[in-house]
């Protein structure tokens, strides 16, 4: 049984048309499959690989380099909360946001709260540094954050 | 100076900045219809002749850059669009295109028709995500109205716009790595020459020019070179190689001010203005400590250098790397350099690509020796051995392949150079600042 449905790997293909060959389209493969199932397990990585016509090994060396894309034993929560730590926001805030945020899920950056909704991490800086401290929940960013409007934007979701 | 109508940022408080009808209605795409009735290289000479500078960073001259391209290259010719903003202060290019996004894509298409080129990607960083979405329905809307495609504006002039998004990585920013993460590999800068105008995406000639710089050009079309020229800081004419700061510039301010901004301005605007004018003055009444003058690769400005002008020469003079994307951030007097530098180092150490040892050691190094004084066990020759580091890696002293451990060494030496009594007074009294996200981090 392939890991990767009928749909996904049309939606892959889609986007052969965009580029010269096919290695090219490896960022886009594993952001289509990450989005789809939390993260890209070996399995899907092969699957990958061959609609690309690559090695499962030149596949997995480009994925890793990326440290946005998370292998099978480490999938994300349902949703992803970056909280910047550079520069800007450390000035205002960012790191004492990450702790209290970490605190108060039970995490470190990097891990999923134990009923798998919110995945934490931090970030280099978001590029929203005049909302500083600022945090990106997917790919959402939201301005000057408190401890309070980070728990109140993770309860709606 | 009376104040600065923008050109850049002109659109984006209406409330329809971001639709095609707005666009148009506002002139939009008329100088792309004037440039596709001159000749791709009257359109580089006028861009050359502006003296625009590119805004990613390092102040290249666009149009000479294009002409580098190989003369009657059978093709293809491709143009990247360098929208992976993420030097740390920095977030331009992101109201650009979240805000305006046809004035970006009409200076794609200039450029493309300038360089002969037929396809562009737009390597957009992943965390952009509102600009993506802007970006991709102005794409779509683009192609719907024969302004994207095969017969541009009814010409001949045939091109596609695609967008690639990237995956949190800032090396992707350097020309090259973002090359090579465009072609499906981990991003590498590749070591120069072969410089991208000869060999590049594909290995074929490739342009790479940042989102504001390719902003500029539907202006320039449109108003001329005179007019662009009239804007910023003249060329010194006793200084041949002086190449002059022409244009409006947007400049972001950050960190501790009343008022974080972005704002668009001459060339050449001084920190001092910037912070008490356009960000409000220092935050809680205090004063300023240090100043980021273009991003933290950049290095720092002292409380005594806000009177420089940043313009492509000012920082150089008070001993930064010079004015890098002009994001100015602003540390006040009650921070520790301890602390800030080590900000810096950190996230260099975690940006390294890996692959020249002196970078790849050199950044994870610094940051020990940082986080070691942090933990108030510094010792005095640590600053020595910080600023031996930061003078054996870069392009400079010739260790590296790419520039990002210049931008790494150069918050050390000007740390180091201009408030190491600061420094010497933290290793002596024994201090300590790990916080607990530190530990928290640490743990990752
Ligand atoms: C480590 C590093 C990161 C960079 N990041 C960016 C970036 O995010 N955006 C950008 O436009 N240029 C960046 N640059 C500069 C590019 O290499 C290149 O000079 C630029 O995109 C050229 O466009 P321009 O001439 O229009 O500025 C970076 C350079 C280095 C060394
Ligand atoms: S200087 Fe650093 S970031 Fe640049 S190529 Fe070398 S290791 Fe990579
Ligand atoms: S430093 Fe946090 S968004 Fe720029």
């Amino acid at each position: 049984m392939p890991v990767l449905s009928e749909e996904i790997r049309n939606r892959i293909r889609e986007e052969f048309a965009k580029y010269p060959n096919k290695r090219a389209v490896t960022l886009p493969a594993l952001h289509i499959v990450q989005e789809a199932s939390n993260c890209v397990s070996t399995a899907a990585i092969k699957e990958i690989a061959e609609l690309l016509e690559l090695h499962p090994a030149e596949v997995s060396d480009t994925m890793t380099f990326y440290g946005f894309f998370r292998s099978g034993d480490r999938p994300l929560g349902h949703r992803r909360v970056w909280v910047c730590r550079s520069i800007s926001c450390m000035l205002r805030g960012g790191e004492e946001l990450l702790d209290r945020v970490c605190n108060r899920l039970g995490v470190t950056p990097g891990q999923t709260t134990s009923d798998g909704s919110v995945t934490v991490e931090y970030a280099e800086c978001l590029g929203a540094c005049e909302g500083a401290p600022c945090i990106l929940v997917d790919d959402d960013c939201f301005l000057n954050q408190t401890e309070e409007s980070v728990a109140t934007l993770i309860e709606r979701m | 100076m009376a104040d600065f109508e923008p050109v850049l940022l002109a659109r984006i408080d209406k409330p329809d900045s971001v639709s095609l009808a707005g666009y148009r209605a506002d002139g939009g795409y008329e100088a792309l219809r004037t440039a596709l009735e001159m000749e791709p290289e009257a359109v580089t000479a006028m861009v050359k002749d502006s003296a625009l500078r590119g805004r990613g960073g390092a102040g290249f001259p666009a149009g000479l850059k294009w002409t580098f391209l190989p003369k009657n290259h059978p093709g293809p010719v491709y143009l990247c669009v360098n929208a992976d903003e993420s030097e740390p202060g920095t977030f331009n290019n992101r109201i650009l295109m979240e805000e305006d996004p046809h004035q970006l894509i009409e200076g794609i298409a200039i450029a493309c028709h300038a360089v002969r080129s037929n396809t562009a990607y737009i390597y957009l960083r992943y965390e952009y995500g509102k600009s993506y979405r802007v970006l991709e329905a102005a794409i779509k809307e683009c192609y719907a109205a024969g302004l994207l495609g095969e017969n541009v504006l009814g010409t001949s002039f045939k091109l596609d716009i695609y967008l690639h998004r990237g995956a949190g990585a800032y090396i992707c920013g350097e020309e090259t790595g973002l090359i090579e993460s465009l072609e499906g590999k981990r991003a590498w800068p590749r070591i120069k020459p072969p410089f991208p105008a000869v060999e590049g995406l594909f290995r074929k000639p490739t342009v790479v020019n940042n989102v504001e710089t390719l902003c500029c050009l539907s202006h320039i079309v449109q108003r001329g070179v005179a007019w662009f020229k009239s804007i910023g800081v003249p060329a010194d004419p006793s200084n041949p190689r002086d190449m002059g700061s022409y244009g409006p510039k947007l400049y972001c301010v950050s960190g501790h001010v009343n008022r974080p901004c972005c704002v668009e301005l001459p060339m050449g605007v001084t920190a001092r203005e910037l912070i008490d004018k356009h960000g409000g003055g220092v935050w809680k009444g205090r004063q300023v400590k240090a100043v980021v003058p273009g991003g933290i690769s950049m290095g720092f400005l002292s409380a005594e250098e806000l009177d420089t002008p940043l313009d492509f020469n000012g920082p150089l003079k008070v001993g930064c790397l010079g004015l890098g994307t002009a994001a100015v951030v602003v540390v006040d007097d009650q921070t520790s350099m301890v602390d800030v530098l080590y900000n810096c180092c950190r996230f260099f150490a975690h940006e390294s690509c890996g692959q020249c040892t002196a970078c790849r050691e050199g950044t994870s190094w610094m940051t020990k020796i940082l986080q070691r004084i942090r933990a108030g066990r510094g010792r005095l020759e640590d600053l020595d051995l910080l600023q031996e580091v930061a003078g054996s890696m870069g392009i400079i002293p010739g260790t590296t392949i790419c520039g990002l451990s210049d931008g790494a060494a150069w918050p050390v030496k000007n740390a180091l150079g201009k408030f190491r009594p600061e420094f010497e007074e933290y290793v002596r009294s024994g201090r300590q600042s790990i916080t607990p996200a530190d530990e928290l981090m640490a743990v990752h």
